[in-house]
């Protein structure tokens, strides 16, 4: 072999530059099925519909739990007095700010995730210090906006897409 | 130590297959003719249990496997299948997931054997950071072991350490859909898991033979912590004397062993899971596996999610740099009088950890847990580093013959 280095680029540096592209491309676009299979499929995502829950059968004080996405949701009929302690709290001061109003539709019904924003426990219903939740896992007290107020959870009990489709039906996703 | 074995076969037969592939050279020179020092005591017979322990834990699992079904209407039911009609099904089970717990025991004996002695010190970083890589290896393995019996225990640990990876800023929640495979642990996971916690232990045994590789390149670290000097007066072949002493010890090991299984099987467990698991709702306390409880315990410590869980994380990975966080020029704790009273606080301090990880986050558990957190991590990034510069080692031998000569002698006398 010729040992004087070329100027010009060979025909081997071209294949090596071709076939290094080649391989490069081909690795990263077989890599996406690998990764992506990993993600919700269409079934599961099929199942995870929205749901209709009647309202009529919830009385004032109550929590029911539907399953919605393999995760419970409350839906909590409020009362009077936990209403206004949900309106009664100094917004700025809670670990994730946020007013009662921003987080329901109609103030008589709260609807949240009931998974505890720490680890993914559920929250125990009115439990803890502010009556709201208490998470046994590690100890979060949310209030009755759900609200986290003390304890390791970092964020406010998650509001989910939900809308009231009528008097008595909440459609929920 | 690792050179070209000079192993001749006796038979034509082996030296004609030996010129073709030379297996028997390899292992001649690799657990016959291997020179160890002569001075290694008991606390060096767990890297064999610990091989031990991994070859059982592959067996009783493939045959466990011949019987479970991985899905969520029937993984719970065919565990209990498994302990009620297939013959010896209830021993294997038994075997396999005290196997666990057992070759956890064996494994931090073996981790904190090497953090008294020094064994981490130049030159053997890589082979201490091999065997923190199967640290890790292991405990994801066992995680994901234990949510596969679908009980409650399963589930919500395998929620709740799922949910760790929703900590990471801006990506977390999609990270933590895309590892469920859904909008919770389901039957995705459950899949998954399955999947992973068969190909895993086979991921440990090829980083297992790496470590291995590494340990006879640079060569046995000892209880004296000195190096060999002169491989006729330090060392003895592998074969008989560390054969001998390994077996034995991994006989004792076995009847250890022997006694969860057949007299406290579930003592290790945690009632909670032979209840199937339940989506909607939560035990009172979720308690992980006893090895992982320390770590827990610093997850929780921290009143902060994203903190916690990056203590909990660098708590593991702190020991990859320990290597050059330590700055004694002496190795052994033997001769190092300080450091072996900051190492025995240490493992109070871890045993403490383990305890206040079962407890509940509450009260003066929760302060207990951070001051032993702080020690925990004080540990490696302030005694070890200031330790190698104050203190004042004791004399260290000159050989490991004349340190085993002088323990015969002070023996006589």
């Amino acid at each position: 072999m010729a040992n004087a280095p070329s100027v010009e680029p060979t025909r081997r540096d071209m294949l090596y530059i071709a076939t290094g592209a080649a391989a490069a491309v081909g690795a990263a676009s077989l890599a996406w099925p690998f990764i992506s299979q990993m993600s919700p499929d269409a079934s599961t995502i099929a199942a995870g519909a929205p749901l209709d829950v009647d309202l009529g059968a919830i009385p004032e004080g109550a929590i029911v739990t539907v399953k919605w996405r393999g995760k419970p949701i409350f839906v909590r009929h409020r009362t009077k007095k936990e209403i206004e302690e949900a309106k009664n709290v100094q917004v700025a001061q809670l670990p994730d700010p946020q007013s009662d109003a921003d987080r329901v539709k109609k103030p008589e019904w709260l609807v949240v995730i009931g998974v505890c924003t720490h680890l993914g426990c559920i929250p125990l219903g009115q439990q803890g210090d502010y009556e709201g939740w208490f998470c046994p896992c590690h100890g979060s007290h949310y209030d009755t906006s759900g609200r986290i107020r003390r304890g390791p959870a970092p964020k406010n009990l998650e509001v989910p897409a939900y809308a009231f489709t009528s008097d008595t039906k909440l459609t929920i996703g | 130590m690792s050179g070209p074995s000079t192993y001749v076969p006796k038979s034509a037969i082996g030296r004609w297959f030996e010129a073709r592939l030379p297996i028997a050279g390899l292992i001649h020179s690799s657990f016959v003719a291997y020179p160890t020092p002569r001075n290694l005591n008991y606390w060096y017979t767990f890297g064999g249990i610990l091989s031990l322990m991994l070859v059982a834990q592959i067996i009783t699992g493939i045959v466990l496997v011949m019987h479970y079904t991985p899905h969520v209407d029937h993984a719970f039911n065919s565990v209990e299948h498994i302990m009620r009609d297939v013959n010896w099904g209830w021993m294997l089970r038994y075997t396999h997931a005290n196997g666990a717990s057992m070759f956890f025991v064996a494994v931090y004996i073996h981790m904190l054997r090497g953090l008294y002695y020094g064994s981490y010190k130049a030159p053997r970083e890589v082979l201490w950071i091999l065997g923190v890589i199967i640290y890790l290896l292991m405990m994801a393995t066992g995680f994901m072991g234990y949510v596969l019996p679908w009980g409650q225990m399963s589930f919500w640990g395998a929620t709740v350490i799922t949910n760790l990876f929703s900590a990471i800023p801006l990506v977390g929640d999609s990270i933590t859909v895309w590892l469920w495979g859904g909008y919770s642990v389901d039957n995705p996971t459950l899949n998954r898991f399955f999947s992973l916690h068969y190909l895993l232990p086979f991921m440990i045994a090829g980083v297992v033979i790496l470590h291995v590789w590494a340990l006879h390149v640079v060569g046995q670290n000892n209880p004296d912590g000195i190096e060999v000097k002169d491989v006729a007066r330090d060392t003895l072949p592998f074969t008989p004397y560390a054969t001998i002493k390994d077996g034995f010890a991994m006989v004792c090991f076995m009847i250890f062993f022997a006694w969860w299984i057949f007299y406290v099987p579930n003592y290790l467990g945690h009632a909670d899971n032979y209840i199937e698991a339940n989506p909607l709702s939560t035990p009172a306390h979720i308690v992980p596996e006893w090895y992982y409880l320390p770590f827990y315990a610093i997850l929780r410590a921290i009143p902060s999610k994203l903190g916690g869980v990056v203590a909990m994380f660098s708590a593991i990975l702190v020991l990859c740099f320990l290597p050059w966080l330590d700055t004694s020029r002496v190795r052994s704790a033997k001769y190092r009088p300080v450091y072996k009273v900051f190492f025995w606080i240490f493992v109070v301090a871890c045993v403490g950890l383990g305890y206040l990880g079962a407890m509940p986050a509450e009260g003066g558990y929760v302060l207990a847990s951070r001051l032993l957190t702080v020690y925990y991590f004080a540990f490696f990034l302030i005694v070890m580093p200031l330790l190698g510069l104050f203190e004042t080692p004791k004399a260290v031998p000159t050989s490991i013959a004349d340190a085993v000569l002088k323990n015969a002698q002070s023996a006589k006398a």
